[in-house]
């Protein structure tokens, strides 16, 4: 097992985290559209979505199984599938991996749910450290509202409802979310993510998302040239 | 009452607190009797009055029939395997050993975390990163490791059991052979080694399961009787994780906070 970190691969790989509304599955979806149609060999792959684990998460999500330690192990399943599977293969190959959340996020939503902070780290061992990982950050409230006025009723899970903190869904949700923002704000300086202001307007992000991610293909883009 | 003691950090929201039960784990190989012998031991605890929790691996409500269906397929990598693995493990420590422990059950265990430890290093799995993995686990009352000599027997053993050489238990996904028997061979022999090599890291007691069942069964009684009835010297000595200084695992983390009891946690 190569640690995080110490892979080498000819492909780039390039993550977004942040909180639920931070804007970057958008921010993600844009940046594909770019980088196909500058014609890279790009690959998508996002959080849970190994079809291996996906009927036991659905499962356990409907019939509330989990508990923090159950949650994060079959997380860290789907994650593990995901990268022997869709990551590395890609990597290899020399094509451009773009993940919709990864590690980080198992990272603070674990921690939030109480798992160990250490524990959890040395589970998502075997993860390849990403080119670049970008963190969109938006104040708790901004990305609340988004949530909540986007969607009719928040999830279990999603909303921390599990943790027994209150029985309003909302409110359990804003607990949660700022316990995971807390976490996101620690590991900036920890894995060293690039932190993205997601209070600003879609078009300023995108183009900033562009301009760091094309320093990194550089080389490609002239070799191919 | 016996204080709870895990590897290394316990499962979050697991209220660490002394429990009248008994954790007892009959480790081994494919093919030695391990299920032989928890039905036999089952049936006299009952028997002398005790009550009995018995589990195993991919039982759980949780994951077991995922990570069967998953198996099916022979796409299961090796570091989604554990992972499968540990998380069936960690719904049955929550949501059955635990819960029976404290309300004063015998837990007897078809494999622990040691079987998964050996078959992820098998494998070429980081023996330490495993063994993080299953940090969460308490630390039993009695490891029994039913013990044979040689995977030839096992061979033998698993044929006449009737079932023939299954795809995973001979190993087949490492490709270690021509056909299902020199795999199940190959594969076998280093498990054997890996078991071997726990044995005083965790404190395994070594039963000979080369010797008629009768005789193992009576081995195990008398062994089994002196940890529920209470009768041994306190094992401290025989667990390697009782002392903080393990190698490989953390010091067991105490006072962690509890989030739910016992009794939620036991799924009707």
């Amino acid at each position: 097992m190569i640690p995080y970190g110490q892979h080498r691969f000819p492909g780039k790989l390039f993550v977004v985290e942040g909180t639920d509304g931070s804007g970057k599955s958008t921010q993600l979806m844009l940046l594909y559209q770019y980088l196909k149609a500058e014609g890279y060999p790009v690959f998508f792959s996002e959080w849970n979505s190994s079809l291996l684990v996906k009927d036991t998460t659905r499962r356990a999500k409907k019939r509330r199984l989990f508990t923090p330690s159950t949650f994060s192990l079959l997380h860290a399943t789907d994650f593990a599938d995901r990268t022997e599977r869709d990551i590395i293969p890609p990597l290899k190959a020399g094509a451009i991996v773009l993940a919709d959340r990864y590690i980080y996020t198992a990272f603070a939503r674990d921690v939030a749910r109480g798992c160990d902070r250490e524990w959890v780290r040395h589970i998502y061992r075997f993860a390849i450290k990403p080119t670049v990982a970008f963190f969109f950050r938006a104040p708790l409230d901004v990305a609340i509202d988004r949530i909540v006025s986007g969607r009719p009723e928040l999830k279990y899970y999603e909303a921390g409802l599990d943790m027994d903190w209150t029985d309003d869904a909302e409110e359990s949700f804003t607990i949660f979310q700022g316990k995971i923002l807390e976490e996101y704000d620690r590991m900036v300086d920890e894995f060293g993510l690039t932190m993205i202001d997601a209070t600003r307007s879609i078009e300023m992000q995108q183009r900033e998302m562009r301009r760091i991610v094309m320093s990194h293909l550089k080389e490609k883009a002239a070799s191919a040239g | 009452m016996k204080e709870m003691r895990f590897y290394g950090t316990a499962l979050p929201g697991v209220e660490i607190e002394p429990y009248p039960g008994k954790l007892i784990v009959i480790e081994g190989t494919d093919g030695v009797g391990r299920s032989t012998h928890i039905t036999l031991l089952r049936q006299w605890l009952e028997s002398r009055g005790h009550a009995v929790l018995d589990t195993g691996m991919t039982r759980s409500f949780l994951a077991g029939r995922g990570i069967k269906e998953a198996k099916q397929g022979h796409t299961l990598g090796r570091l989604t395997m554990q992972l499968f693995y540990a998380t069936d493990f960690a719904d049955r420590l929550e949501n059955e050993m635990l819960p029976a422990l404290r309300a004063g059950f015998v837990v007897l265990t078809d494999r622990y975390i040691y079987s998964a430890i050996a078959r992820a290093v098998v494998r070429g799995v980081d023996p330490q990163w495993i063994r993080s993995l299953y940090g969460i686990a308490l630390v039993p009352d009695a490891i029994f490791y039913l013990r044979i000599n040689s995977a030839e027997e096992l061979g033998t053993r698993v044929l006449s059991s009737g079932g023939g050489f299954d795809f995973w238990e001979s190993g087949m996904d490492l490709h270690l052979g021509e056909d299902f028997y020199d795999s199940f061979i190959a594969y076998q022999k280093r498990l054997l080694l890996e078991f071997d090599r726990m044995m005083s890291e965790y404190g395994f007691r070594v039963i000979d399961a080369s010797r008629p069942v009768r005789r193992v069964s009576a081995d195990l009684r008398r062994a089994v009787l002196r940890i529920v009835d209470g009768k041994s010297a306190p094992r401290e000595s025989n667990t390697a994780s009782a002392t903080p200084s393990v190698v490989a695992f953390e010091t067991p983390e105490r006072g962690g906070s509890s989030a739910s009891s016992a009794e939620e946690n036991v799924r009707h």
